[in-house]
């Protein structure tokens, strides 16, 4: 049973209203709102004068004056004395009830290092008995550690990665000015402090430095310092960040000492006699890991290194061919997930971890001893390309 | 091989020292790498080569080079001055 509305009722209700404002027929605010027209916000704008940082930056600093400062000083003083005193004084005193190394009846000479000793070989296939706890005997132990260096690299990318792909920057400067390709290896930083310089100094080249045009270095410091000038020229109110930072940066001529990076003629000729050493003795450190001293661990720090060797010598140009996020992605997810996958078998066999599927082989040749040698190589990828990650994040806040 | 030892040992404790006194940061990380040099070599002498080659590679080399980065970061380094550790001051 349903009441038939009349039209003009209908037109006051909420849905004749709403039907039209969804079609587009209406705007339900005209004619029912009072309404101004919109006044653009003055820009909330800090009036610092320099003298009165200054000034406060003065005082607070003035230890003489301070009595609270001097106090808390003396008592910090005091207080860290007294507590490192009192920590060493119970280490020592800690280890002076230590037995001493090596004797036979110490805790630690239990049947657990002896069944490593007297079966380790037997059982692992491992001549290298410490490769052979490591990723046999403690194999758990190994994939948390090489987890641990995975989820480093991600924190350090949450914190460091600046989020700037190199070729949007690349076509930006393009866009900007002429003969700005002579500056692009100033910029290529990944600083985004200098990246602020390049692209202010870009804005101004055409006031300032038209005419000049002198070398490479000079031109790209000429540029900063005149931006600086103009920009506490114009806009004092905010020149008093800008301006320390920018001038803070020439001083420390960050652009001049990045520029030369990658064109060392010295280090360029030891690295091509050093880099495939390094990486081949890295690559045998860890394929004898089951035979000599040496892993995944330590091969992959050396085969790291030399990358930073490497990219040191020849700029992340080179570098960028063959290692990129994705490379990295790729190789330290494949390997985790690998070992993951070689060494959970025991969740599914009855979780006798002991037994191994695959035949030990005879101690001594390489391919021996099991699973070790792909696991070995396994953590060797992932710490090379985590250490190699860490640098590159460092130094340019990408990979 | 007791002497050499106890001459590691010693310039192990003078370099541990040394890392907390110094003012400079710079000359802090360079002896830090000193440090792990010579543990590298009493890792070799205690008969552990493993842990040998990982101090040299990690310790020595890996670790300095981020701890030169971190400085570089936040411009401590800087090739002109000879005075890395001044104060901001400079407008």
């Amino acid at each position: 049973m349903s009441r038939k509305r009349e039209e003009k009722e209908y037109q006051k209700s909420f849905p004749y209203r709403f039907s039209r404002w969804l079609k587009g027929e209406e705007d339900p605010f005209i004619g029912r709102l009072e309404m101004k027209p919109q006044v653009p916000r003055e820009s909330p704008e800090r009036h610092f004068d320099p003298s009165d940082y200054e000034d406060i930056k003065r005082r607070s600093r003035d230890h003489a004056h301070n009595k609270r400062w001097q106090g808390y000083g003396k008592l910090y003083q005091v207080s860290s004395v007294f507590i490192c005193t009192a920590l060493i004084a119970l280490l020592v005193y800690a280890v002076s009830y230590l037995p001493p190394v090596g004797e036979t009846g110490n805790p630690a000479n239990n049947e657990v290092p002896e069944r490593y000793i007297t079966k380790g070989l037997e059982e692992t296939g491992a001549v290298n008995i410490v490769t052979g706890m490591i990723l046999n005997y403690r194999a758990f132990d190994t994939f948390g550690e090489s987890t641990v260096l995975f989820v480093a690299t991600g924190c350090v990318m949450l914190i460091l990665m600046t989020g700037k792909s190199r070729g949007k920057r690349g076509t930006a400067e393009e866009g900007t000015g002429n003969g700005m390709a002579e500056r692009t290896s100033i910029t290529d930083t990944g600083d985004s402090m200098s990246e602020k310089i390049s692209a202010e100094a870009s804005g101004k080249r055409g006031i300032l430095a038209e005419g000049s045009r002198s070398r490479r270095t000079e031109a790209g410091i000429q540029i900063s310092v005149g931006t600086v000038g103009i920009e506490t020229g114009n806009r004092v109110s905010m020149g008093i960040e800008t301006g320390n930072q920018i001038s803070k940066e020439i001083e420390t001529g960050e652009p001049k000492t990045e520029e030369t990076v990658g064109t060392d003629p010295i280090l360029q000729v030891i690295a091509k006699l050093v880099c495939p050493a390094v990486f081949l003795f890295g690559i045998y450190v860890i394929l004898n890991g089951h035979l000599s001293p040496g892993g995944g661990f330590s091969g992959g720090a050396i085969i790291g290194a030399g990358l930073i060797l490497y990219t040191n010598a020849y700029g992340f140009e080179k570098t960028e061919r063959f290692f990129t996020k994705k490379t990295y992605t790729g190789i330290s997810v494949s390997a985790l997930s690998f070992y993951c996958l070689a060494k959970s078998y025991s969740f599914f066999t009855g979780a006798n971890h002991m037994e191994n599927m695959i035949p030990n082989g005879t101690p001594g040749a390489i391919i021996s001893s099991g699973l070790i040698l792909p696991l070995n190589i396994c953590v060797g990828l992932v710490v090379s390309c985590t250490i190699y990650a860490f640098y590159a994040l460092f130094r340019k806040g990408g990979l | 091989m007791t002497i050499i030892m106890v001459i590691l040992l010693i310039f192990l404790v003078i370099c541990a020292v040394a890392v907390s006194i110094n003012k400079n940061l710079l000359n802090s990380i360079l002896i830090f790498m000193s440090y792990s040099l010579v543990m590298s070599v009493v890792w070799i002498i205690i008969e552990s080569p493993d842990l040998a080659i990982t101090e040299a590679a990690v310790g020595a080399g890996v670790t300095s080079l981020l701890f030169f980065l971190t400085l570089k970061k936040i411009q401590k380094i800087s090739p002109d001055s000879d005075l890395p550790d001044e104060e901001e001051d400079h407008e």
